[in-house]
């Protein structure tokens, strides 16, 4: 958490931001970043910085795979179990759930 | 004309009013909802231009601590030419007793050296000691992995001249270590027939991260009355990206083809 808050005041900064009113990050199913440990760790984190107070948004990515004899996406289903819908293949081409990313950041940019 | 009032209010939420410009200067929350970010569009485009929370779209990668020194790990092996693998199971699924075998045989032509984590004790680094391999063992006190940092310390702590390939003997734990990058080439996980067969389903991140799977103690199967079909199985259904090998470090059985395997990552040697 701190080297989120560490690219956001950089990239907050960047954009000559006053204060970040909200940030959203992207956290893949299988990143192994639980939703609720990392908003704990922002609250503990966040105040004192220029995100303090703000929002935090997570949007959560799903596991997708990618079937290569099919030649297309689907996604896991339970228990991360990556069987192709169409013809039954097991994949492990994982192309989506591992993300951990800063989506965007809402600022107010400070005063000229 | 200035209006004659006083003009700076501070609402209940902590931010400031402004009702000259009507600009919330510094907002203490954002817009939030599923249409904040056409919310705050609208209001940066209107044409007072004041109400002014912006947006940005960045998508960037946050590169915790532990995958930059990963990344630098990987590099400083991959110019030193060796390759490094990260050995991760549960407690007692036989990484050590593999290693020791692996160490007598296949590390007698090949140079390996090894780095070991524990909670606590240097049992495993005394038990992988060899003249012929340098050993480092890294003792976490309360951590549950390993991380890139203690890679990237214990790494410069033992020499590594000539040396192919580098057992990392991950602490025993098949949650957390699947987190966190060390570097490595290859991670290994290793599921032993004293285990149930449904492991790979219960804990799917570290068996999807797996490059391969090593089934071990099957000399044990029929004792422990393991279904070595169904584990196989599981294994697939989780991990078919993995290569996977059925070996017994006691008896011998399936260690030809991880040696194999390992002689495949190393082929100068």
């Amino acid at each position: 958490m701190e080297s989120t808050l560490a690219a956001v005041r950089r990239e907050a900064v960047a954009r000559n931001a006053a204060h970040v009113d909200r940030i959203v990050l992207r956290i893949g199913v299988l990143s192994g970043v639980e939703p609720e440990a990392l908003r704990f760790a922002f609250e503990a984190c966040a105040p004192g910085t220029i995100a303090a107070g703000a929002e935090l948004a997570i949007e959560s990515v799903p596991a997708l795979a990618f079937c290569t004899t099919c030649g297309c996406e689907f996604a896991a289903g339970p228990g991360f179990i990556c069987c192709c819908p169409g013809c039954g293949n097991l994949s492990g081409d994982l192309r989506s759930g591992r993300e951990l990313e800063l989506r965007c950041i809402e600022f107010t940019p400070a005063t000229p | 004309m200035t209006p004659d009032f006083t003009p700076v209010t501070t609402a209940p939420e902590g931010y400031r009013i402004n009702p000259l410009s009507g600009a919330a200067a510094r907002p203490a929350r954002g817009l939030a909802g599923p249409l904040s970010a056409e919310i705050s569009a609208a209001l940066s485009a209107s044409p007072r231009g004041e109400v002014s929370v912006r947006s940005a779209d960045l998508n960037l990668p946050l590169l915790e601590r532990n995958d930059i020194l990963a990344e630098r790990n990987r590099g400083y092996f991959l110019g030193r030419g060796l390759v490094a693998l990260n050995l991760v199971s549960s407690p007692g699924a036989g990484k050590t007793t593999l290693l020791e075998h692996t160490l007598d045989e296949f590390g007698l032509k090949t140079r390996c050296a090894v780095l070991v984590g524990d909670l606590e004790t240097d049992n495993d680094g005394r038990r992988l000691h060899r003249p012929h391999v340098p050993v480092a063992q890294i003792t976490t006190g309360t951590v549950c992995h390993l991380d890139a940092g203690m890679i990237a310390r214990a790494a410069e702590s033992i020499d590594l001249d000539g040396v192919k390939v580098l057992f990392i003997e991950n602490v025993g734990n098949l949650v957390c270590p699947a987190s966190f990058d060390l570097g490595e080439q290859v991670r290994v996980v290793l599921l032993s027939t004293s285990e149930g067969e449904d492991k790979p389903l219960k804990y799917p991140p570290i068996f999807k991260s797996a490059h391969v799977v090593l089934l071990t103690k099957i000399d044990l199967a029929g004792a422990l009355g393991f279904n070595r079909a169904l584990a196989v199985e599981n294994i697939r259904r989780i991990a078919p990206q993995a290569r996977l090998i059925q070996l017994s470090a006691r008896s011998g059985e399936g260690l030809p083809e991880w040696y194999d395997f390992l002689r495949s990552l190393a082929p100068t040697s």
